[in-house]
């Protein structure tokens, strides 16, 4: 361990500045995740829209407000917003508050690029969603764009697409370096690997798996942009080269990327369980091991996506035990947040209730996700409404509910004020029961066959649909709800105390609420760091 | 414990000056492949914009850093960021090696109906599959773009030996330079700077040279996937080298400067590992693209 300290006691102990420009200069780890978490929540929006338009469409069979090629283009930008503008950055922004602040840093290892990570950002949304304006339209060959639609057959906006990818990735790598640089660098002197919290762990895999593959991703939509303008064959049997290609580098990518997504909620609901069951963290090493397996473990089983492309069937087989290796790991974590609650004497707060319904529902999600990995099986599900299930599961009721559920346990350390808890509860009785009603009846559709992208069905269809389509709508409206929430607690929300929740562990809670601008001026001492973690 | 501070910037436009220069450089890349008449202009803009970016930001650093507020903890971060930096190169390189990899061995010989796809001889006849593949399948894309066929091979005991031999000694002579730097021998560090130099820039020559042969030969951008391949991996690893120079250019300019001693010189050894990561491109590309 090093000798040198972490005090970042600066000579000029001043606040944030004064004006909008603060906003555009700042190098302030906690203004830079707010930035990031509001960027995040009105991509959520925008892309929550999109979604309103697709179950509109889809409300009842037959074309009822938009041209298919239109829906092409929602379905299309609703992935691309969403998990490009709001989940990721989401959980960048959470990183930014939290991780100095759980290590017991001054701020983010190098404070200039953070402000820059975020900055591109705004950037690169506005020329992706610039391509509706195009002659053309926006991408519409869904969100995994995949060759030949995204090469031969797409619009000319799509270049524009291809470089707000690039520079999309410009961020996320350098965000990547910079929360590896701090979690690796910046640790209170006397906090050791095995005493970080786990959500700080699970940032640091995280970190790992965006510079692994976004690069790759940079790769892949460079050869798309070449295919498509300078006579390149990566992606085109004509030139000797295979569209097949591109699906192999795009889920290179593309799976480590749903461990991007998922990995940092994991750390999440492991700080929010311990606090309101009152217990420990069950297993917290295992849960470390466990994170890292999965990072391993999803570099190499990306062709379970593409079971039906064309694979000689050893690689099939390959793929697809590789895939079932996944539930051990996830199964040990699942395992540790109930053991982790067993016997608890657990009360039901508002983020608690988010974190326990996570349990739930992921676990759901992950298990059509075994079904998934299946191949036999998944001859029969592939590219239905059960995929469209299984993802969103996974990701709405798994990586956005771990976000909200953040935003609900920290949000007394962020604005130093508490919000109703009333209207929490409501909101989140709310959301749960109509996210259910808008994604369960999904895997019933997709069991019976309904095909996913099309903006027309089948009327055996109809009724499924059209349940799916009002939950959508009350699950949209929700959010209403939620803003209202948010912005209640900032402006008229009693004081929260230091440590809001009574046995909540952790590094961030011995700073007052709101949290000082610079976090931890000394670094904290081994006693301090040990009686804040997460060890049993 | 030491009273050594953490040096925390406030308050920077560098940032958002960066963001503006790229996004103009890709939006003016983006009409320029379109041929819209200001889609140059504005990409020149957009890059002159990121350039003076770079400048004024390292600019900035390098003056915080010889004013000696870096300490010792300040170092070791962006020594973790130069090597998550080169990491993430590596993995860029490897989509397109991946690329590489699956044409030679998977999808070449499956359009030759390798691999039971008993549909392909119907589909391509005539199709016989070979390394380097000189004639494509069909000879129209998908996109309207005609391949071009029939091209002769670079062979690799010609240039590219002569550029593996020029970049592996470049890699040697910045170690001596660096052990110079370590023993505060600066004549000596100048030279190897210079030696560094000049073999990097003697690479890009003779690259550019070997292009001009193998484009006369009819080898092109449009020769179908090994000239796609072949492009786009020398390619993006001659823009490298070519970055990789540039940064030695600025760091011997820093040395004439006086800015580093034995024991502080971070932008040395940053660079340095860059150039050997260049290096280390370059022998998979001549093994896998030229010489196997």
């Amino acid at each position: 361990m090093s000798t040198i300290s972490a005090v970042a006691a600066h000579d000029d102990h001043h606040g944030p500045e004064k004006g909008l420009l603060r906003w555009v200069k700042t190098t302030n780890h906690k203004d830079i995740g707010t930035l990031y978490l509001w960027f995040a929540f009105s991509m959520l929006l925008l892309g929550g829209a999109f979604a309103m338009g697709i179950r509109a469409e889809l409300l009842h069979p037959g074309l009822q407000l938009m041209e298919p090629q239109f829906f092409n283009q929602l379905t299309t930008m609703h992935g691309l917003i969403m998990v490009f503008g709001a989940i990721m950055p989401a959980f960048v922004g959470l990183a930014n508050w939290l991780i100095p602040m759980m290590i017991g840093a001054p701020d983010m290892a190098l404070p200039r690029l953070n402000n820059w990570s975020f900055w591109i950002l705004p950037f690169a949304g506005a020329i992706l969603l610039s391509t509706f304006f195009m002659e053309g339209g926006a991408p519409a060959f869904g969100w995994t764009f995949y060759a030949p639609l995204s090469t031969s057959f797409a619009p000319d906006s799509t270049d524009f697409f291809i470089f707000a990818i690039h520079l999309l990735g410009f961020s996320s790598i350098m965000g990547a370096i910079n929360i590896i640089a701090t979690v690796l660098n910046m640790r209170a002197p006397e906090m050791r690997l095995m005493d970080m919290p786990l959500f700080v762990w699970t940032w640091l895999v995280t970190a790992f798996l965006l510079i692994g593959a976004m690069p790759v991703l940079a790769g892949a939509v460079t050869m798309m942009l070449t295919d498509r303008n300078f006579g390149t064959a990566f992606f085109d049997a004509t030139g000797g080269g295979d569209p097949v290609l591109f699906q192999h580098i795009f889920w290179f990518f593309g799976h480590p990327e749903v461990y991007i997504m998922i990995l940092p909620a994991f750390g999440v609901i492991s700080h929010i369980l311990p606090t309101f069951a009152r217990k420990p963290l069950f297993g917290y090493s295992s849960m470390v091991y466990a994170t890292a397996s999965i990072a391993f473990l999803s570099y190499i089983v990306w062709a379970h996506h593409m079971f039906l492309t064309g694979m000689p069937v050893a690689a099939e087989l390959y793929f697809m035990y590789a895939t079932m290796l996944i539930a051990v790991p996830t199964g040990v974590k699942v395992f540790n947040w109930v053991a982790t609650i067993w016997k608890g004497s657990m009360t039901f707060e508002t983020p608690m209730l988010w974190a326990l319904s996570f349990v739930m529902l992921f676990t759901i999600g992950g298990f059509s996700g075994l079904m998934l990995g299946i191949v036999p099986a998944d001859i029969q599900y592939h590219d239905t409404y059960f995929v469209v299930a299984h993802f969103h599961y996974v990701l709405v009721t798994g990586a956005l509910w771990g976000i909200i559920a953040a935003v609900f346990y920290w949000l007394p350390k962020w604005t130093g004020r508490m919000y109703n808890e009333t209207l929490g509860k409501v909101h989140f009785w709310w959301a749960v029961i109509s996210v259910n009603v808008v994604f369960f009846p999904q895997h019933f559709l997709g069991l019976a066959g309904m095909p996913r992208r099309i903006p027309d069905y089948s009327l055996q269809f109809a009724d499924f649909n059209y349940i799916s389509s009002i939950g959508a709508f009350a699950f949209g409206l929700s959010f209403v709800l939620f803003t209202y929430i948010v912005v209640d607690c900032i402006r008229n929300g009693k004081p929260a105390d230091s440590r809001p929740w009574y046995s909540a562990k952790g590094l961030e809670w011995t700073l007052s609420s709101p949290a000082p601008y610079h976090s931890f001026n000394t670094p904290p001492s081994r006693a301090d760091i040990l009686a804040e973690s997460q060890h049993s | 414990m030491s009273n050594q501070n953490y040096y925390i910037p406030h308050g920077t436009y560098w940032p958002i000056i960066g963001s503006i220069g790229i996004s103009t450089m890709f939006v003016g890349f983006a009409n320029l492949i379109h041929d819209v008449s200001w889609g140059a202009p504005v990409m020149g803009l957009g890059l002159t914009i990121l350039v003076f970016m770079l400048f004024g930001w390292l600019g900035t650093v390098v003056n915080e850093s010889i004013s000696g507020i870096y300490n010792k903890q300040v170092d070791r971060t962006f020594r973790w960021g130069m090597s998550w930096f080169i990491f993430s190169e590596v993995m860029f390189f490897a989509a397109f090696f991946g690329a590489l990899f699956y044409a030679r061995i998977l999808s070449v010989p499956w359009l030759d109906g390798a691999g039971n796809n008993m549909f392909t001889p119907e589909l391509w006849e005539g199709f016989k599959a070979t390394w380097p593949l000189v004639n494509t399948p069909g000879a129209i894309g998908q996109s309207g773009t005609a391949f071009s066929t029939g091209f002769e091979l670079v062979n690799p005991w010609g240039l590219p030996a002569i550029n593996t031999a020029l970049l592996l000694s470049s890699g040697v002579t910045i170690t001596y330079a660096h052990h110079a730097l370590r023993k505060d021998h600066r004549n000596a560090l100048i030279a190897w700077m210079i030696a560094t130099i000049v073999l990097g820039v003697l690479f890009l020559g003779f690259q550019i040279t070997e292009y001009g042969h193998a484009y006369h030969e009819g080898l092109k951008l449009t020769s179908g996937i090994y000239g796609s391949t072949f492009y786009l991996l020398t390619g993006f690893h001659g823009f490298h080298v070519t970055v990789g120079a540039i940064m030695l250019t600025v760091i011997l300019y820093r040395i004439q400067k006086g800015h580093f001693n034995s024991e502080n010189h971070f932008a040395f050894e940053g660079v340095a590992w860059y150039w050997h990561f260049v290096d280390v491109v370059w022998l998979g590309l001549f093994v896998f693209v030229y010489w196997l």
